[in-house]
C-alpha cells in the first residue's frame, strides 16, 4: 500500500504505525451485584494507532482490566462502542489475543498442546497440520520452551506458563494483543527477562501487532509503552491522563533505565499516581 | 568459547559422579527406610483393628447368642468355601464363580449406566435449560430405593428377560444419580478463564468439550463413577436376594435358608474385600489423574 502523506511515511518508517486501529468511544460500563449497580469505568475515550503499545496505569480497582475485557469483548459496554478496525466488537476472537495475569493455560495439556490446540483452532482451514505443527514449534522456540514442551503447567514456573501464554497469544497472529497485567505476578529478574522476550516477540513480526496492555508498574509501562494512559481511582474510573513516551525503539533497559526523558516520565506518573493517596481503595 | 566447553567436562563430572552416586544410593536407602516403616506401622494399625472385629465378635458368640458362629467355626468354613472357590460342588458353584456372576451383572449394568449418566450430566451442566427440566426428576427418583425399583422392573420386564433385566435395570438405575450429578457440577464448575480461552482461540464446539470441558470435568466424574460403583455394589447383593439368580448375593441368602451361618460369614468377609478392592481402583484412577496435573 503507497501512502502518500510524508507525515505518516515518516511514522511507518521509525514505528510501524499506520492510522487510527482501535477506537475505545466514549465507554462507560456499570454492574450489577446484588441489585445494586456500581460504574466500573465512565466515558472513557481512546484512539489507538496500529502497531501502538498502550499501558494502562492506576491503583488496583480503578477498572484498566475492565476497558481491556471490552476491548477483548469478555462483555459489552454499558455505554459508548469499541470499534477494532472500524467493526464494533461484538464478541472475544482471535484477533485480539488475550493474556492473562492467571495464565490461564489449560492444566491437562501439555505446554506444547496449549499452544497447538489454538494455532489448530484458528488456522484448521488457512494451513495444512505440518505447518500448523511447525508454528507452534518456532513460537516455543522463541520464549526458549521448546525443551520443556512435554511439561504440562504445573511443573513449570510461573514465569515459564506467562511464556507459553505469550507465545500462544502470539502465535495465532493476532492484530490486537491484550495483556491483563500480564507480569504481575512473577519476581523482578522473570519479569525484566520476559519484558525483553515480548518485546523481541514483538520485533521479530515487524511490530506489526497493537498491544495494550493492563499494569500497575510505572517502569514497565515506560519501558514497554508508546503511551502511557493514566485512570483515575474507582469506582466510576477515567482516563486521567495520557502521557507519550517519545523513546526510540529497539529499547535497552539499561539506557531506558538512564535516559532523562524516560526519568521525566516517570517522575510525572509517580506524582500523577500519588496524588491522590486518599481516595486510593486501600 | 571452544576451550571452556572441552575443559569443564573433563574436571568436574570426576568429583560429581562419586558424590552423586552416594548422594543417590543414601537417598535410596532413605526412602527405602521411610517406606518400609510406613508399611510396618499401617500394618499395624490393621491388625489392631482386626483385633477388635475378633473380640467383639467373640464376645456377641459368647454371651448374646450361641447360634452365631464363632470366629475359629467361621475360619475353618471360610478356608474350605475358599479351597474350591472356583468349581462346582455337587452342582453347585463355588463362591468365587458366584462372585464372579456379581461382578459380570455389574459391569454391564455399571456400564449402562455410566453411558446414560455422563452425557446426561455434562448436558445438564451445560445447559440450564435442561437443568431446570430434569432436576425435578432426579431429585424425586434419586432417593428411590432399590428394594422398590426391582419389582417394579419385574413388572416392567416380564416378557423381556424377566428376573436377570430386572436385576440390571435395578443396578441400572441406583448408580446413575451419582455419576449424573456430579458430572453435572464438575461441567458447570468450569472456570471463566477456560471459557473465555475457548472463546478467543475460537476452539470448535467439539474442541471444546474434548480439549476444555471433559477435562476439566473428568475428576468429578470419576468421583461420581466411583460412587456409582459402590451404591452398584451395594444394590446387587439385596437385588440378587430377592431375585434368586446366582451371584455372592444368592450365595449370601442361600447359606442362611440352608443354616450354615459360617458360609454366610465368608459371603460377607468376600462382599467387604471386593467392594474395598474396587473402590481402591477408581482411588488410583483418580489419583493418578490428580497427579498428571500436579494438583493444578
Amino acid at each position: 500500500m503507497t501512502r502518500f502523506a510524508p507525515e505518516l511515511e515518516a511514522s511507518v518508517a521509525t514505528n510501524g504505525w499506520t492510522e487510527p486501529y482501535v477506537h475505545i468511544d466514549n465507554v462507560s460500563k456499570a454492574f450489577r451485584m446484588d441489585q445494586e449497580t456500581s460504574i466500573a469505568v465512565r466515558d472513557v475515550s481512546l484512539s489507538i494507532r496500529h502497531g501502538e503499545f498502550i499501558a494502562f496505569i492506576g491503583h488496583s480497582g480503578c477498572g484498566k482490566s475492565t476497558v481491556l475485557n471490552m476491548v477483548a469483548g469478555v462483555y459489552p459496554p454499558t455505554a459508548g462502542i469499541v470499534r477494532v478496525d472500524g467493526m464494533p466488537v461484538t464478541g472475544p476472537g482471535p484477533d485480539r489475543a488475550m493474556v492473562f495475569q492467571s495464565y490461564s493455560l489449560l492444566p491437562w495439556l501439555t505446554v506444547e498442546e496449549n499452544v497447538f490446540q489454538a494455532v489448530d483452532a484458528v488456522f484448521a482451514d488457512r494451513m495444512p497440520l505440518r505447518d500448523r505443527r511447525a508454528r507452534t514449534e518456532r513460537f516455543l522456540r522463541m520464549v526458549h520452551l521448546w525443551d520443556h514442551r512435554r511439561k504440562r503447567p504445573a511443573e513449570i514456573s510461573g514465569g515459564m506458563r506467562q511464556r507459553t501464554a505469550i507465545a500462544r497469544a502470539f502465535a495465532v497472529q493476532p492484530e490486537v494483543l491484550l495483556l491483563d497485567e500480564p507480569f504481575g505476578a512473577l519476581d523482578a529478574l522473570t519479569k525484566g527477562a520476559l519484558h525483553d522476550e515480548l518485546l523481541a516477540l514483538w520485533r521479530s513480526d515487524g511490530r506489526r501487532q497493537t498491544i495494550l496492555m493492563v499494569t500497575h508498574d510505572i517502569e514497565e509501562a515506560v519501558y514497554l509503552a508508546d503511551r502511557v494512559v493514566v485512570m483515575t481511582d474507582g469506582p466510576a474510573a477515567t482516563i486521567r491522563e495520557v502521557i507519550p513516551v517519545p523513546l526510540p525503539r529497539p529499547r535497552e533497559k539499561r539506557s531506558v533505565m538512564h535516559d532523562p526523558r524516560a526519568l521525566d516520565i516517570k517522575e510525572r506518573l509517580l506524582s500523577l499516581l500519588q496524588g491522590s493517596p486518599d481516595q486510593s481503595p486501600r | 568459547m571452544e576451550d571452556v566447553s572441552l575443559r569443564l567436562p573433563s574436571v568436574v563430572p570426576l568429583v560429581d559422579r562419586r558424590e552423586d552416586v552416594r548422594d543417590r544410593l543414601r537417598a535410596r536407602l532413605m526412602r527405602g527406610t521411610v517406606a518400609a516403616r510406613a508399611a510396618v506401622r499401617s500394618a499395624g494399625w490393621s491388625l489392631a483393628s482386626l483385633a477388635i472385629v475378633l473380640s467383639v465378635w467373640q464376645l456377641v458368640c459368647l454371651t448374646v447368642s450361641r447360634d452365631f458362629p464363632s470366629p475359629t467355626a467361621s475360619f475353618r468354613v471360610a478356608l474350605t468355601l475358599l479351597g474350591s472357590a472356583f468349581v462346582r460342588v455337587d452342582g453347585t458353584p463355588g463362591i468365587g464363580l458366584q462372585a464372579l456372576a456379581s461382578l459380570r451383572r455389574i459391569a454391564v449394568g455399571f456400564s449402562l449406566s455410566a453411558a446414560v449418566a455422563i452425557p446426561a450430566g455434562v448436558l445438564i451442566g451445560v445447559s440450564p435449560t435442561i437443568r431446570r427440566l430434569f432436576d425435578p426428576i432426579v431429585q424425586v427418583l434419586r432417593p428411590v430405593s432399590p428394594l422398590v425399583w426391582f419389582p417394579l422392573a419385574l413388572v416392567a420386564f416380564k416378557n423381556l428377560g424377566g428376573v436377570s433385566s430386572s436385576t440390571l435395570f435395578t443396578i441400572f438405575v441406583t448408580s446413575l444419580w451419582p455419576t449424573l450429578i456430579n458430572t453435572a457440577v464438575g461441567v458447570s464448575s468450569l472456570p471463566a478463564d477456560y471459557r473465555i480461552v475457548a472463546k478467543v482461540f475460537r476452539f470448535s464446539r467439539w474442541r471444546y468439550l474434548r480439549r476444555v470441558l471433559l477435562p476439566h470435568a473428568l475428576p468429578y466424574v470419576l468421583t461420581g463413577l466411583r460412587l456409582s460403583m459402590g451404591t452398584a455394589w451395594l444394590v446387587i447383593v439385596a437385588a440378587e436376594m430377592l431375585s434368586g439368580d446366582m451371584g455372592i448375593g444368592f450365595f449370601a441368602w442361600d447359606a442362611y435358608n440352608a443354616g450354615s451361618y459360617e458360609k454366610m460369614i465368608a459371603a460377607v468377609v468376600v462382599i467387604g474385600g471386593i467392594g474395598l478392592a474396587l473402590d481402591r481402583g477408581f482411588d488410583a484412577l483418580s489419583r493418578r489423574v490428580d497427579h498428571q496435573r500436579g494438583g493444578r
